[in-house]
């Protein structure tokens, strides 16, 4: 088995002041596989994608990434945020080149990726256009495009798709999982969406709060693409829900 | 891609006619003509007429009428006028742009400076006057201090405010592309912060042409604040208001040129674009 791109071992997270976001946290994960987080709020979610990213310090535990302890962040962990986090004053092309810019590429060859992969995120037509001219399915385009266009190798996703209409979410998850399947790209994706979580993963790591911690993790093995209508996809669903919920019960008895 | 936000598309039907242009010259209008009749209901008040003072400003910016002491001065005195603007404004910006980015960002500089800053701030320029002409005479350099203090505050403030309000995702995302700790400064703050800054920059701009006529109250013979101080001494109100309009139109030229740069500059932001 190759050896995996990221596993955190007991990783912990305890503010200053003594919240405990994040408790004994246990997860590995292949090159190229496609995780989802999912629980409810205060579940340590993204509390565990913020440490992975290097945003965040472990408290307790590790998380290493290829080998090497986190220890802050870098651009091999490429970071899409539900609000976008693109650059106001630049236009898309140069928000894409932003990242091989930062690493000393020389400007003509950032250049170049960056046009690469605005024909490959669909936005060819706003180029030069500014991130507050687009709609918020473009920008989330644009993030993705900037993560690709700088070599990450896993791509860590907190709720991306949480701000968006019900027909623009639907739209990307699928160009996400393109994407995905033709670049071998790890992916760690934060949702709340049990139905986008099966739609989207290799594998869901459900987690709950009080304090934040992972109970169970299940492995999707449904053919893509998957239709989320099918009795196999309820099962999963039922069964995962099952899951969420048995802990809210406790939590409320 | 229908997702996109498509610009609007240009109103077509029945010809309309564009009404701002004369919604912005009615108030103007209406001030003049009550002016007007005012002088009019009131003959030998102590307040010229717009007439007087249209004959006194042709007669500052050509001469050729009365041939006095202020007859052609208009232009001279302008240009002093504009310079002393300038310059002080030049000069307060070059201390308070990086002051204001050192107290935005960096802790030390902020505790040490921001309470001094505030207690200074409150006191106006022209309480500033008498111990400007004892600091640096009378004269022009009195009039460039004063001009350049009243210009200060504005790009001050905002220049700290405008660092200090990055908004934290860009560091993240800065951060996550490769960008260094010490490199954050010159690639995301100082880009973002940037229409605050020019905010800063064109209350400056403004605040000296405020201070202009204080300025100029230090005893410099030349410049429109000089120029409206003698013309009070002499009663001669006409070339006192054809002075405030000369001073008025030169502020909001010198404000709408800045405006104009900012909207070029800052097309990114949809504050100014």
């Amino acid at each position: 088995m190759t050896p995996p791109i990221l596993s955190a071992i007991n990783a912990g997270k305890v503010y200053p002041g003594g919240i405990e976001a994040l408790r004994n946290a246990n997860l590995t994960i292949a090159p190229g596989e496609f995780v989802c987080l999912i629980g409810a709020s205060g579940c340590g979610k993204s509390t565990l994608l913020r440490m992975i990213a290097g945003f965040e310090t472990v408290t307790s535990g590790q998380i290493v990434v290829r080998g090497k302890e986190v220890t802050g962040p870098g651009p091999d962990r490429g970071m899409v945020f539900q609000d976008y986090g693109l650059f106001p004053w630049l236009t898309i092309r140069k928000n894409i080149a932003f990242g091989p810019i930062a690493r000393g590429k020389p400007k003509a060859e950032a250049m170049a990726i960056a046009d690469r992969f605005v024909s490959m995120m669909g936005l060819d037509r706003f180029a030069d256009s500014y991130p507050h001219q687009l709609s918020g399915g473009m920008k989330q385009r644009v993030a993705i495009g900037r993560v690709l266009a700088n070599d990450a190798r896993m791509a860590l996703m907190d709720e991306p798709f949480g701000a968006l209409d019900a027909m623009t979410r639907e739209r990307l998850q699928e160009e996400l999982l393109t994407i995905w399947r033709a670049t071998g790209l790890s992916v760690v994706f934060v949702t709340h969406s049990l139905e986008e979580a099966i739609y989207l993963a290799d594998r869901v790591v459900v987690m709950s709060p009080g304090p934040g911690r992972i109970v169970a993790e299940e492995r999707i093995t449904l053919e893509r693409p998957r239709d989320v209508s099918s009795p196999e996809f309820n099962d999963i669903r039922r069964h995962l829900a099952a899951l969420l919920h048995a802990d809210h019960a406790t939590e409320a008895a | 891609m229908s997702e996109a936000v498509e610009p609007l598309p240009a109103e077509t039907g029945p010809v309309r006619i564009d009404v701002t242009p004369l919604l912005r010259i009615v108030v103007p209008v209406v001030l003049l003509v009550g002016w007007w009749a005012g002088t009019a209901l009131h003959p030998g008040g102590l307040i010229p007429a717009p007439s007087e003072v249209g004959v006194a400003l042709w007669d500052l910016a050509f001469g050729g009428i009365n041939d006095d002491a202020f007859s052609r001065m208009l232009l001279p005195d302008l240009i002093a006028s504009a310079s002393r603007v300038y310059g002080a404004f030049v000069l307060a910006a070059a201390v308070a742009l990086p002051l204001g980015m050192l107290i935005g960002r960096l802790r030390l500089v902020r505790e040490m400076l921001e309470p001094t800053l505030q207690v200074l701030r409150p006191v106006p320029v022209t309480a500033w006057l008498p111990l400007s002409m004892i600091m640096f005479g009378i004269g022009p350099k009195s009039a460039f201090f004063l001009v350049a203090l009243g210009s200060f505050f504005p790009i001050l403030l905002n220049t700290i405010f405008a660092v200090r309000s990055v908004e934290p995702r860009l560091f993240e995302a800065a951060q996550m592309l490769g960008v260094s700790p010490a490199r954050l400064f010159p690639k995301v703050v100082l880009p973002a912060s940037l229409p605050g800054i020019f905010t800063g920059l064109r209350l400056g701009l403004g605040l000296a042409w405020v201070v202009i006529v204080v300025g100029e109250m230090t005893g410099v013979q030349t410049g429109l604040g000089a120029m409206i101080m003698d013309a009070r001494q002499l009663s001669r109100t006409e070339i006192v208001i054809a002075g405030m309009a000369v001073i008025g139109v030169a502020g909001f030229l010198s404000d709408y040129a800045v405006l104009m740069l900012g909207r070029k500059l800052l097309a990114w932001s949809p504050r100014h674009g």
